[in-house]
């Protein structure tokens, strides 16, 4: 028997192509010019959505049927808050040198529309195990994403990934450097994110004809 | 019996439950855990202090502070004397390191205040080291230092860290490459005036040759970021320069 039926799969891989949450349903996109800067931080940013969307989607999944529907994106803000503090407090008390790493992010996940884009869209009407799978599988798809604006952006602006130099050294002319290569800074700057974000979205459409609206 | 969630009188009270159910969880666990944060607090305070007078586990291009269990021991091994400065007084006091800066450059607004500068005097390899702490304004929020200095404001050790600027920007502040870059620099012109360390875009220096410029390369993207170290280590450190003649006097 296979351990997630078709229906339950697609909720996992939907969002890594034809239903992602970046290049399809446009949501943060805020967070994904902010830091993928370098991949490091792009791969951290991921793991933390990663970790508050399964946790988020289950904890309003559970509450989806006494929540007033009046009330119910402050009711899903502050969920999400007190979620984000509560891990920012427990890791500053245990492991201290992870929360000094992890703090810059945390306003960040606050206000990560893909959060609260999948809480309305999908928790507050679907079951526990689904809104679960909902979560980790739009988190995957905003780290498909992110990773791979990390990877070139930090490749080309600053010739280095995960903070180790690949083209060789600009300062002292060694690799590609010697043969006239220049970083291109530009790629460091927010606007050439979105162009990346720009060219993914170029490339997913041009191969699923079916994304493009008429 | 399906629950009628769209009544005003049901709507006001969840939002009440709510807020009390998540108020008294997160002070509950707030409360619980101060101490603890507390003494991290305090503990990576004396790492930071002992970084920038070089007892670090460094190796290659990261940075590795000593570890959290052997501060507090090591902390006191190097650091002979703690002292603040107020006005034209300098006071010792064991406990110095535990001034708030962020409070002292609150206070010092007003200017009837005479707003404490702690200082750690450091005895490494025979000679004196003296680390000030300072805080200034990044891109998005606080960032401070801790810099230590001879008896010429030469700076010889320096640990920068910062509350939120941007991660793969405005953050590298505390990486190596740009914290290793003022080690050597002077806080001094040649005239003996005190001039800072300029955080410049056109120092054309990546390596940072040269010692007697008092620039330092600037990290791409990060200009406010990069200005605010300027701001800080201008604003804060030319407060020292007093003690540090009446010391060469």
């Amino acid at each position: 028997m296979a351990l997630l039926s078709k229906k339950d799969r697609q909720l996992i891989t939907d969002p890594l192509s034809d239903n992602n949450p970046i290049t399809v349903q446009v949501l943060g996109i805020c967070s994904a010019l902010a830091i993928t800067a370098e991949l490091e931080a792009s791969v951290v940013m991921s793991v933390s959505v990663l970790f508050v969307m399964g946790v988020g989607n289950v904890v309003i999944s559970m509450i989806r049927n006494i929540v007033p529907s009046k009330i119910r994106i402050i009711v899903q803000l502050t969920v999400i808050a007190t979620l984000v503090i509560i891990v920012d407090l427990v890791l500053k008390a245990f492991a201290y040198e992870l929360s000094k790493t992890l703090s810059v992010f945390i306003g960040l996940i606050i206000t990560n529309c893909i959060i609260m884009g999948r809480f309305e869209a999908f928790a507050l009407g679907n079951g526990l195990w689904r809104s679960f799978l909902d979560g980790i599988g739009n988190a995957f798809g905003y780290a498909v994403i992110l990773i791979m604006v990390g990877f070139f952006r930090e490749l080309l602006g600053s010739g280095t990934l995960w903070g180790i130099p690949i083209l060789g050294d600009p300062i002292d002319k060694t690799g590609l450097y010697a043969f006239g290569y220049e970083n291109n800074g530009f790629m460091l700057l927010s606007p050439m994110a979105l162009i990346v974000v720009g060219i993914i979205i170029w490339v997913q459409r041009a191969r699923s004809k079916h994304l493009i609206e008429e | 019996m399906a629950l009628n969630t769209e009544k005003n009188t049901y709507t006001l009270l969840f939002a009440v439950g709510l807020v009390v159910i998540v108020g008294t969880l997160l002070a509950a666990i707030d409360s619980s855990l101060k101490d603890k944060i507390r003494i991290n607090k305090i503990l990576e305070k004396q790492q930071n202090i002992l970084y920038a007078i070089g007892i670090n586990e460094n190796e290659g291009n990261s940075v590795n502070f000593i570890a959290a269990d052997k501060a507090e021991q090591e902390f006191n091994k190097y650091i002979t004397k703690q002292i603040y400065i107020q006005g034209d007084q300098v006071i010792e006091d064991d406990k110095a390191y535990l001034i708030d800066v962020k409070k002292q450059k609150a206070l010092a607004k007003d200017p009837s205040h005479k707003r404490k500068l702690p200082l750690f005097i450091a005895n490494k390899d025979g000679r004196n080291l003296y680390v000030a702490p300072i805080r200034g304004k990044g891109l998005w929020d606080a960032i401070w230092a801790y810099v230590s200095v001879d008896e010429n404001m030469i700076i010889r050790g320096i640990y920068f860290d910062h509350k939120a600027e941007t991660p793969g920007l405005g953050a590298n502040i505390k990486q190596r490459f740009f914290m290793d870059d003022f080690i050597g620099e002077s806080l001094l012109d040649i005239q003996g005036n005190f001039k800072g360390v300029t955080v410049s875009k056109t120092n054309l220096d990546p390596k940072n040759e040269d010692k007697y410029d008092n620039e330092v390369d600037a990290i791409a993207g990060s200009t406010i970021t990069g200005d605010g170290v300027t701001a800080m280590i201008r604003s804060d450190l030319s407060l020292y320069q007093p003690y540090f003649n009446s010391l060469n006097n």
